[in-house]
């Protein structure tokens, strides 16, 4: 089961190669988004596009807040 | 929309997925940095004064004067830097053997990191201020933002 996790451990996360995916639509990823990010809109997200993504390594995912 | 995104993910066999719940308006907020388009305007986190003067709550009033040489404030902070008032010129110009707790004003309004510049100087004018308190959302100061600072980035250059 996923965990919540807090700033300083995404960070933590990011350092150890995690892959980070904001999940809001395109035009607000575009604006703006944690280094790194990728962008798979929550609307989008099937096998198919989460193909782009490792199994094998953690996987971060985030919106705009607690939404 | 993040607890569902990383539901989703496990349900097609990702093992290891963590929820940053507070998103990016925490990080943004912290003013940890962002990329995109949108960054390329200036945050008052950019254009804060970090060297602003500090003191503590049993400080003498006379002893903050002093660290705030040059300056019409001291910012008052816990061991933490956590910004518990502000002295302004009134105070700091007041009984040099008072307790800095005793005088300072403790109701400052603070302002996040990633406040844009322009934003930040229309509610300045709205309430006549000359300078403003960054701090991140748990109250830790990161600097002052002072009017002239802002106007000058405000402005496009030529």
């Amino acid at each position: 089961m996923h965990r919540v996790v807090d700033r300083e451990e995404v960070q933590r996360l990011m350092r150890e190669g995690a892959q980070v995916v904001e999940v809001l639509p395109r035009e607000e990823y575009a604006e703006e988004h944690l280094p790194g990010a990728i962008n798979i809109p929550l609307k989008e997200l099937d096998a198919k596009t989460a193909s782009a993504l490792r199994k094998d390594r953690p996987l971060v995912v985030y919106c705009h807040d607690f939404q | 929309m993040s607890p569902r995104a990383a539901w989703r993910l496990e349900s097609l066999g990702f093992t290891e997925v963590y929820e940053y719940s507070a998103g990016k308006a925490d990080w943004g907020a912290f003013g940890l940095p962002l990329e995109g388009k949108g960054t390329k305007s200036v945050r008052i986190k950019d254009i804060a004064r970090t060297d602003v003067p500090t003191c503590g709550l049993a400080d003498k009033v006379g002893m903050a004067r002093q660290r705030a040489a040059g300056w019409d404030t001291c910012i008052v902070v816990n061991q933490e830097r956590v910004v518990l008032g502000r002295l302004f010129k009134e105070q700091l110009d007041g009984d040099p053997g008072a307790n800095v707790g005793d005088v300072m004003r403790p109701g400052t309004s603070t302002f996040r990191p990633n406040v844009n510049v322009t934003e930040m100087l229309e509610y300045m004018d709205r309430r006549h201020h000359e300078t403003s308190l960054v701090t991140t959302p748990d109250g830790r100061l990161v600097g002052l933002v002072l009017r002239e600072d802002l106007e000058r980035a405000a402005t496009p250059r030529s």
